[in-house]
């Protein structure tokens, strides 16, 4: 009995697969219909905050087929029109599924053909690319495209300028009203006056190099504002100077500074062009140049003010084997270890800024250096109330240092 | 004087005849030395390695002469296994010295290719050389429209248009990816904006002192690999390698360089041992 | 007023830019590309001048035949040969090749290769222990050029790793803490150029 039992219950184990199968094979195919997808909704479509007027950005909820997972879902299209009944024309194309936002743009020259014209009226459409077919939004319009006077997302940016400025003013107003300014010295600049001499003493000229910036590099405006003061210095005590230069730029400025201070110098009869001269604007072959220049004319003392890269050391190090002094400040910070190796001094990025005001000894130059001071104090205490408040997830806080594009 | 005076105060001249020496050695005495592959080379050689005939990529090689040493092992190891699998590639050179350096490299790539693989190359159907143009940052905008816009005609002054691997190819939605060897700072243009405005996929091969300052871009997903200087042109060799191959120009150049860095770690020790013994001695007397 | 237009000059320009900064309208673009696109024709234009001051210079130690004064040769006969080859036979050109491949680009390649050399002599003079900061610069210095060696074995991790806390921590820090200076002292020095109380650059005090 037990033995039947179980021999139906085999058999019955075995029939049921094999019933399954013969149903999935006797059932003729069916066909899949072809269910068009969901269109997104909601599309609005706005000028884009804070640009220059070239572009509209566009927001739509998705489809209602846009879900993780459906692989015959491809994407959404953006089809914009000059009116509201078309023709149609494709902005973009291919946009991943799940995105709600997009911004279309263009370039602001008339004759591109990416142009994207600004204050006229548009109309927009999105589609959802589907396998089974395509389905068209509401359409939105019109909308126009307005560039803006003010970006809103610069003004951390503002915010920070207006306060440096005020800060300066008020010292500078202070130090013209005769208050003392105490700055703390800097090696570098004290051994200035020092290295000119030693150059005097030995009858050997100095080798001043500007670095490989433009004109327009902050580091080279602060350089030439040292190099005036070296060379007033130098026509005072009738050494030689040689400016070796990399841009033909700085060039012509370099030689209007040497010139004028050996005028204020009351020496203009020791000025000579050819002492301020254009060797290349090529990196290494003006290193060759001046490394040349240091061999042959073993300059007692070495300037390296403004901008250097690569060949920072294999100036320092030349300079180093000749046996000169060498004073040396960039604010590439990739260099500064090289010139704090190789050199005797070395301004380290803002004192290289701040050695004209140290210089001149002018009180509303140390004035504008005690603002920097400030402002650099309202830094750190930013910097510490930030880590509290990323401690205790104060976004707020963080936020009023978010700048935008 | 005592020795370890004149250790203290060596001639440096001592210094460049030893480490050439070293240098010498090491390059003329053939072994090896082992690597370790990182994730982030290792991901631009899985790129290549997903590649299939017929696909384009965009190779930029914003380097002059005086890099090429530390970044000639990258591209041609990359452009060579990309153009043995059929792969097409657009070069560009945006760095003012190096299109003459960057067309040699690629005839010889293309020789070597030949010679390798038996695969015959033709210009203007498996590579094209678009050349130079000045300021960077607009040309890089300006292919992410159309490459015709800075380059109407390639390096040769043959017209894009009637290029035939050019045909279809309108910007960098039609290449699988940009690899950038630079040696400058160039790499923040295509940062911002082949991979930023125009969200081409991007990786790089920079010189060993600028690379440290990339990372930062690998970890945000800016870059999906980036190779650094010497050492990461020899990673990339050591994937490249079969069995029984010969090392690559990197792999070489690499043991030079392990053995140099170990050569100028004595030196520091020396220097700092005749250091204090000679403070000692002068301590005492 | 051979000083106050200059100084004009700067005032205007520099306050325009400044304010340009902020304000995204193309229109604002368009002149701050227009004032770019003058940086350039001027570089250009410059870049005759330092021609002629290269050729000046060397002529003048030619003609007086001062020391190395052969150098000076060498330096004219470039600077006449290149572009002439260019211009001839374009950058096609055999001569012009040759002479960037087996001459420039050695060069070149040299110039930058010193640095291995003088990166030996700096390191050998400057990393002593003669003082706590200075023995901590130098166990870095090791550290980081210990990072990739191959011998090191089992060493070779933990040595990795430390490499890679020192580049991103403290290195890092101090990296920024200079760039923030940096960032300040910049736009002091531009105020004050801007504002006029900088003007060493144009001569006198």
């Amino acid at each position: 009995m037990m033995k039947n039992k179980f021999l139906l219950f085999i058999m019955v184990l075995l029939v049921i697969p094999i019933a399954g199968w013969g149903q999935d094979e006797t059932e003729p195919d069916g066909v899949v219909e072809s269910v068009p997808p969901a269109p997104p909704t909601n599309l609005s479509a706005f000028d884009t905050p804070n640009d220059n007027g070239h572009s509209i950005s566009l927001q739509w909820d998705l489809s209602a087929d846009d879900v993780e997972g459906n692989l015959d879902f491809a994407g959404y299209r953006i089809l914009r029109a000059e009116s509201p009944d078309g023709p149609y024309e494709i902005r973009k194309d291919s946009i991943p599924r799940g995105t709600m936002s997009e911004r279309d743009s263009g370039v602001k020259e008339s004759d591109n053909q990416d142009y994207f014209p600004r204050e006229k009226d548009f109309w927009y459409k999105v589609v959802t690319l589907h396998k089974n077919g395509n389905a068209e939004s509401e359409v939105f319009g019109p909308v126009r495209a307005v560039g803006q006077l003010y970006n809103w997302g610069k003004t951390p940016v503002a915010a920070a300028v207006i306060l440096f400025t005020v800060f300066t003013l008020f010292f500078i107003q202070k130090a013209r009203a005769g208050a003392e300014l105490y700055v703390r010295p800097l090696a570098g600049i004290d051994a200035v006056d020092e290295a000119i001499g030693r150059a005097t003493e030995m009858g050997k000229p100095i080798l001043y190099v500007l670095g490989l910036g433009t004109a327009a590099d902050v580091a080279t405006i602060a350089s030439f504002t040292i190099l005036s003061r070296v060379a007033k210095k130098v026509a005072e005590y009738q050494t030689s100077l040689i400016v070796p230069c990399y841009d033909p730029i700085v060039m012509t400025v370099a030689q209007e500074t040497v010139k004028t201070a050996y005028y204020d110098a009351g020496r203009p009869d020791a000025y000579h062009e050819d002492d301020v001269f254009f060797v290349t604007n090529q990196q290494f072959a003006y290193v060759g140049g001046v490394n040349g220049i240091m061999i042959r004319e073993k300059p007692a003392t070495n300037f390296y003010l403004g901008k250097f890269y690569a060949e920072s050391l294999i100036l320092a190090e030349t300079g180093s084997a000749t046996g000169s002094i060498q004073i040396a400040g960039t604010d590439e910070v990739t260099q500064i270890p090289f010139f704090v190796v190789a050199c005797d001094y070395t301004l380290i990025g803002e004192e290289l800024y701040a050695a004209s005001a140290y210089l001149g000894r002018e009180p509303i130059l140390l004035g504008s250096l005690k603002g920097q001071d400030y402002c650099k104090a309202l830094v750190i205490i930013s910097i510490l109330l930030g880590v509290i408040a990323a401690i205790f997830n104060w976004d707020g806080f963080m936020n009023l240092f978010t700048v935008g594009n | 004087m005592n020795i370890f005076e004149k250790i203290a105060k060596l001639d440096r001249r001592w210094i460049y005849l030893i480490l050439a020496a070293v240098v010498v050695i090491t390059i003329l005495v053939k072994f090896e030395s082992p690597l370790r592959v990182n994730p982030e080379v290792r991901s631009i050689f899985n790129f290549v390695e997903g590649l299939e005939e017929d696909q384009y990529i965009h190779f930029a090689m914003d380097y002059d002469p005086g890099s090429m040493a530390e970044l000639h092992p990258m591209t041609y190891a990359i452009m060579e296994q990309t153009l043995a699998k059929g792969v097409k590639i657009i070069i560009t050179a945006l760095s003012p010295n190096g299109p003459g350096m960057a067309e040699s490299a690629m005839l010889e790539i293309m020789d070597s290719v030949r010679v390798k693989y038996g695969r015959e190359l033709i210009y203007g159907e498996d590579v094209v050389f678009l050349g130079y143009k000045a300021y960077p940052g607009i040309v890089i905008l300006s292919m992410g429209q159309n490459y015709r816009l800075s380059f109407p005609s390639d390096y040769y002054n043959t017209s894009t248009d009637s290029i035939p691997m050019m045909d279809g190819i309108i910007n960098y939605d039609n290449v699988e990816g940009i690899i950038l060897i630079t040696g400058t700072s160039g790499i923040d243009f295509w940062l911002a904006y082949a991979n930023g405005r125009y969200n081409a996929r991007l990786a790089a091969g920079l010189t060993g002192v600028s690379a440290a300052d990339y990372y930062p871009y690998l970890r945000s997903g800016q870059l999906f690999g980036l190779m650094g200087g010497m050492l990461g042109a020899a990673e990339y060799e050591t994937l490249l390698r079969e069995p029984g191959d010969k090392p690559g120009p990197a792999m070489e150049a690499m043991r030079v360089q392990v053995w140099a860095h170990i050569t100028i770690i004595i030196f520091i020790l020396i220097g700092n041992i005749g250091y204090f013994v000679s403070k000692r001695k002068g301590g005492m007397r | 007023m051979k000083r106050e237009i200059p100084l004009m000059i700067v005032f205007v320009t520099g306050l325009f830019m400044a304010v340009q900064f902020f304000v995204p309208h193309s229109k604002s673009e368009f002149v701050y590309e227009f004032v770019m696109e003058w940086t350039i024709i001027i570089g250009i234009f410059a870049l005759a001048l330092g021609i002629w001051s290269i050729v000046r210079v060397s002529a003048n130690k030619i003609k007086r035949r001062a020391e190395n004064w052969q150098y000076a040769i060498i330096i004219l006969a470039g600077l006449i040969s290149m572009p002439i080859f260019a211009l001839t036979g374009g950058l096609e050109s055999y001569m012009w090749r040759h002479f960037f491949n087996y001459i420039i680009m050695p060069l070149h390649a040299t110039m930058f290769s010193l640095l291995a050399f003088f990166i030996a002599s700096a390191a050998f003079r400057a990393f002593r222990a003669h003082s706590l900061l200075a023995s901590v610069l130098l166990f870095s210095a090791i550290i980081i050029m210990l990072r990739f060696n191959p011998f090191l074995g089992f060493l070779g991790e933990p040595i990795g790793d430390l490499a890679a806390w020192i580049l991103n921590v403290p290195n890092m820090a101090a990296k920024r803490a200079i760039i923030i200076g940096i960032g300040l002292g910049m736009v002091g020095t531009a105020l004050k150029v801007i504002l006029g109380i900088e003007r060493t650059y144009m001569g006198s005090d």
